[in-house]
């Protein structure tokens, strides 16, 4: 195990006058916009990028709330019509006896989102602000955040599914609520915030740290 | 002014090295973010062209081929992916179905054809075809978006739900999407980002 206080201090291609490409690794002089290899656009720290991310991960939560108070499916059958949230069809089918798939909603729609929100505004502050958690476990973090906030959107294809299924016939049908599409915006707004994100920040901050 | 042609910047952190080409099935990583930052495989090009061609194969395959098969008190249903998606067009359906349908059909179907073109001219002539820098940049674009995978995750739970109104069986479709996600997690295993930007440059 590695002493999680040493610091290894890497020389950046920013220090070195150079900026580096983060689509191909290709390095280039510090004026040039545009990667010779790629064509990515190229940027040293990409100033606008917590404007972004907070633009994205306020629009994300905005959407998350009616998400949760809104029905996500409403069924119907020859008896009865009944609506249902996210945590509601949830805990239906929990009590029907499913107990691992409810829990996989329950973590997909509820945990996986809320935690991905403050992950995100933990890295977006302390980006700025400075933290004592060490740089390679925010940047677990931050991959953490990358691969996982995905996987919400399983709920939103479970209504598309069920809808698709059950609408084709006459003994019952199912439709999707006003909260799927709100569910979905706000999986998308809140992938599109950690995207924004410039990882090469939080390793900029700590060496800022070490040095001064 | 440095020379800067044999040096890398991890996109994760920018560290500034100097690359010693890994040999194939060697990984460089950086020293200081644990980033893959070169990872070349033996025959990379002839194998991602064969995994592509089947990942494009068998989405078109999946579209049309039932999906799956609802039964209930006599009334029964097999339906594949299009027939489901142009079955209704009325409310908050259609934009869940199209965005859906998108995600997890058009935008893994786009990702493969694209990955074809800039790999398959590779793969059979050693040398790119005009335009393939692009095609690979959106390719890489799309990923995050191509959620094929969550949606085999989706069908299980979406079947356990419907089994209280509905007697639901997988059809064929199914079963090739499920092979789909398995060779799609093996072509970005053997995809080397990197090794493939070095081949476009060079020609």
């Amino acid at each position: 195990m590695a002493n999680p206080r040493t610091k290894l201090i890497a020389i950046t291609a920013k220090d070195a006058g150079l900026v580096g490409c983060t689509r191909c690794t290709a390095v280039w002089p510090l004026e040039q916009t545009r990667c010779g290899r790629c064509k990515a656009p190229l940027q040293s720290r990409d100033e606008r990028s917590l404007s972004r991310v907070w633009a994205w991960w306020w629009a994300g939560l905005l959407f998350y709330i009616p998400a949760n108070i809104y029905p996500m499916l409403i069924t119907r059958t020859l008896l009865q019509e009944q609506e249902s949230t996210i945590i509601g069809g949830a805990i239906d089918i929990a009590l029907h006896g499913d107990i691992a798939v409810a829990a996989i909603i329950i973590i997909a729609s509820v945990v996986i989102p809320l935690a991905k929100f403050v992950a995100i505004a933990f890295l977006a502050i302390s980006s700025r602000r400075g933290t004592r958690v060490p740089g390679q476990q925010r940047h677990l973090l931050y991959e953490a955040v990358e691969f996982i906030g995905r996987w919400s959107m399983i709920d939103v294809f479970v209504v598309a599914i069920t809808s698709a299924l059950v609408q084709l016939n006459v003994v019952a049908s199912v439709t999707p609520g006003p909260a799927a599409i709100a569910f979905a915006l706000s999986v998308i707004f809140t992938m599109l915030s950690a995207q924004s994100f410039d990882s090469r920040m939080i390793w900029d901050q700590i060496e800022g740290d070490e040095r001064a | 002014m440095i020379d800067t042609t044999d040096l890398i910047a991890c996109p994760t952190c920018d560290a500034l090295w100097r690359v010693a080409e890994p040999k194939e099935g060697e990984r460089a990583v950086c020293g200081r973010c644990h980033t893959v930052l070169r990872a070349p495989k033996e025959g990379e090009a002839t194998r991602i062209t064969a995994l592509a061609l089947t990942v494009a194969i068998l989405l078109v395959g999946t579209m049309f081929l039932p999906f799956l098969h609802i039964s209930v008190r006599g009334f029964s249903n097999d339906s594949s992916i299009v027939d489901a998606a142009l079955a209704f067009s009325e409310g908050l359906t259609t934009p869940l179905v199209v965005a859906t349908v998108a995600m997890v059909l058009l935008i893994p179907l786009s990702r493969a054809l694209l990955l074809l073109y800039v790999v398959a001219p590779i793969a059979l002539t050693g040398r790119p075809r005009r335009g393939a820098a692009t095609a690979y940049r959106w390719s890489e674009d799309l990923k995050p978006w191509s959620m094929a995978e969550i949606f085999i995750l989706g069908c299980a739970v979406a079947l356990v739900k419907v089994t209280t109104l509905a007697t639901v069986v997988f059809g064929s479709a199914f079963w090739l999407f499920s092979i789909l996600v398995i060779i799609t997690v093996f072509q970005d295993g053997f995809l080397s980002r990197w090794s493939i930007w070095q081949t476009l440059e060079q020609n």
